[in-house]
């Protein structure tokens, strides 16, 4: 946002002036990224995630262009040309391992990313159109990885695809047409693995457009912060650079060790050994799991075995999967308190630390377990909370909960006092009058 | 005067215009969702034929039909009794061992080997798997058990294993597709 105390872009060089007359980059970049964006400067290590969102971004398309150069998209060949490029290419080990632990990284930073946005309520009015935005990148997140995950032709590759393109088929009447269509034949084979491939290849591009639009909506407000209260004068913020771009700086090393240790120490920890078995669409393996970062949403799926009056367990358990996604887009609607942040409200707090959290936990631990009791019981509890939590909780806590009194002032928060707002406060509404 | 006649020339250019770019706009589209279907070779490789003479009473074998496996079961008396002990009406997909076999040939259930659930393959058909509670496939993805019939009896399946067309060729050849 232009706070009227912001440094405009001013070139001092001569072609620096040629240039912003004709394209003014520099200039956004400035605006965008550098000292003409002012920062709340209460902001605390949760407002690193969605830098190093971005940077995962980046990471998963630099080392994704690689792995297409020695990939090759065809059920014959597909599984021997991942092994061959951690085999045989130049750092081709390093490249693969890289882009697999990348996909896993980009999630653990977007989730808390997101769980940043719950605590500190960043989807409240006026950035909601941040936050939808967000759950679109989420969703097409989402679908990238999918098809990244089946690119390799193992077996878990084969039969992750058959069973996600198999939700589709729950679909009422269409179903079963929309299945094969989407697949180009009754089960996934080569057909389903180069439009697969194309898509991996063409989506990153598209997240990229919509995070573009994500960061421009965010920057109509301007960012929010840990008290959720707006900035009021220009002790509240300082400029992105150099501050901010230091901070991020810091968290790019952090990020970076941890993610050197995964890649050069553990990269199979989080990938299945069936996927180093070529695909076989006649034996389906004893216990088939996805990705990690999709197993909340796939205890879902199991958590529905009873037909719920005309609607089959099979669609239900479909539907609530995609509906656990859908329900955040309405959330800056369902949540109707004033106060942003969760640190100034008591209740909905208790029930973010000892409600969601949990249910999340046990979700994500029964997604990734055997379709078995007690598991599938542990997930239909944890479900319901979780629907409960966004369609009930919420709007109730909303309406009844007092919330504690607010800072003045973001520099009140971080100084104990905010003398320049102070003095310019009895003026406004004078004016105003 | 033109002007005054019903329609109006920039009206008639107007609408002739836009529908002229809506028909070629859908002309464009139909393509490009269309080749997204199934190909001629995909659709070609429909028909399969397999022998069953080697198949004992207990016994079952897996053959592919469309890329798919597919069950061939040769049912024992007693798995025979057990599909026509239970009323059909009690089940989720109501259908008898008889409607899902050929006249005179009910010990031989041919059905595909996709989990009506989300397309594994279940347990059953090979020598040693499980059988599941009701003695015929468990799909070991989300616990979906069928029957001696193939038939949905718990978990999150919506419907029986599925019945492909086929014929018998002769007493040993089945054709399927």
């Amino acid at each position: 946002m232009s706070f009227p105390w912001v440094k405009h872009y001013t070139p001092a060089h001569p072609f620096m002036k040629w240039m912003d007359d004709r394209l003014p980059i520099p200039r956004l970049v400035y605006n965008a990224v550098g000292g003409g964006y002012e920062v709340p400067r209460n902001l605390n290590y949760f407002w690193n995630f969605g830098f190093l969102a971005g940077l995962c971004l980046v990471l998963q398309i630099v080392t994704g262009i690689v792995m297409a150069m020695h990939y090759a998209a065809n059920t014959a060949v597909a599984f021997d040309t991942i092994e061959m490029t951690v085999r045989d290419v130049n750092w081709g080990w390093l490249m693969r391992y890289a882009h697999a632990n990348g996909a896993s990284a980009f999630f653990v930073v977007i989730y808390i990313h997101i769980f940043r946005g719950f605590y500190y309520g960043s989807y409240k009015a006026p950035r909601e159109m941040v936050w939808l935005l967000g759950v679109v990148i989420f969703l097409l997140m989402m679908a990238t990885a999918f098809m990244g995950y089946v690119l390799p032709w193992g077996q878990m590759s084969f039969w992750g695809a058959k069973v996600i393109t198999g939700l589709f088929g729950a679909i009422p009447f269409v179903g079963e047409p929309l299945q094969q269509w989407l697949l180009g034949g009754f089960a996934p084979d080569n057909a389903a693995l180069n439009r697969f491939f194309s898509l991996h290849y063409l989506l990153p591009f598209v997240i990229l457009g919509v995070v573009i639009l994500h960061i421009w909506a965010l920057h109509i407000p301007g960012s929010s912060n840990p008290t959720g209260v707006e900035v009021k004068s220009s002790s509240d913020t300082v400029p992105f650079y150099p501050f901010y771009v230091a901070k991020d700086g810091w968290a790019i090393g952090v990020f970076a060790i941890l993610f050197a240790i995964a890649v050069f120490y553990f990269p199979n920890a989080l990938g299945h050994p069936d996927n180093y078995i070529p695909a076989n669409p006649m034996s389906t393996p004893a216990h088939i799991v996805p990705e990690w970062y999709f197993w909340p949403f796939y205890a879902i799926l199991r958590a529905f075995t009873q037909d719920f009056f005309f609607i089959p367990a099979k669609l239900m358990g479909v539907l609530a999967m995609f509906g656990a996604i859908l329900v955040w887009f309405f959330l800056p609607w369902l949540d109707k308190s004033p106060v942003r942040s969760g640190g100034y409200r008591p209740l909905y707090r208790k029930f973010f630390f000892f409600g969601l959290i949990p249910a999340m936990a046990v979700l994500f631990y029964c997604g990734g377990a055997p379709a078995a009791e007690p598991y599938v019981m542990f997930s239909q509890l944890a479900a319901l909370y979780y629907f409960a939590h966004f369609l009930i909780i919420i709007p109730v806590v909303s309406a009844i909960e007092k919330p504690l009194p607010l800072p003045f002032s973001i520099t009140e928060a971080v100084l104990g006092k905010d003398d320049e707002a102070q003095l310019s406060v009895p003026a406004a509404p004078a004016s105003a009058v | 005067m033109a002007e005054t006649e019903g329609v109006r020339r920039r009206d008639f250019i107007n609408i002739a215009a836009v529908s002229a770019a809506g028909v070629a706009g859908i002309g464009i589209v139909v393509p490009l969702v269309s080749q997204m279907s199934a190909s001629a070779d995909v659709l070609a490789a429909s028909s399969t034929e397999i022998d069953i003479s080697a198949i004992q009473p207990g016994q079952a074998i897996k053959a592919v039909f469309r890329k798919q496996p597919v069950f061939v079961r040769n049912l024992t008396p007693k798995e025979i009794a057990e599909a026509n002990a239970v009323d059909a009406s009690s089940l989720r997909d109501p259908q008898t061992l008889e409607e899902r076999t050929k006249e005179g040939k009910e010990n031989w259930l041919i059905t595909m080997g996709v989990c009506t659930h989300l397309g594994c393959v279940p347990l059953g058909a090979g020598e040693g798997e499980v059988k599941g509670e009701f003695g015929g496939y468990f799909c070991p993805c989300h616990g979906s058990s069928y029957d001696t019939a193939a038939r949905i009896r718990k978990g999150p399946a919506p419907k029986n294993l599925e019945v492909p067309d086929y014929t018998f060729s002769s007493d040993t050849v089945v054709k399927i597709g």
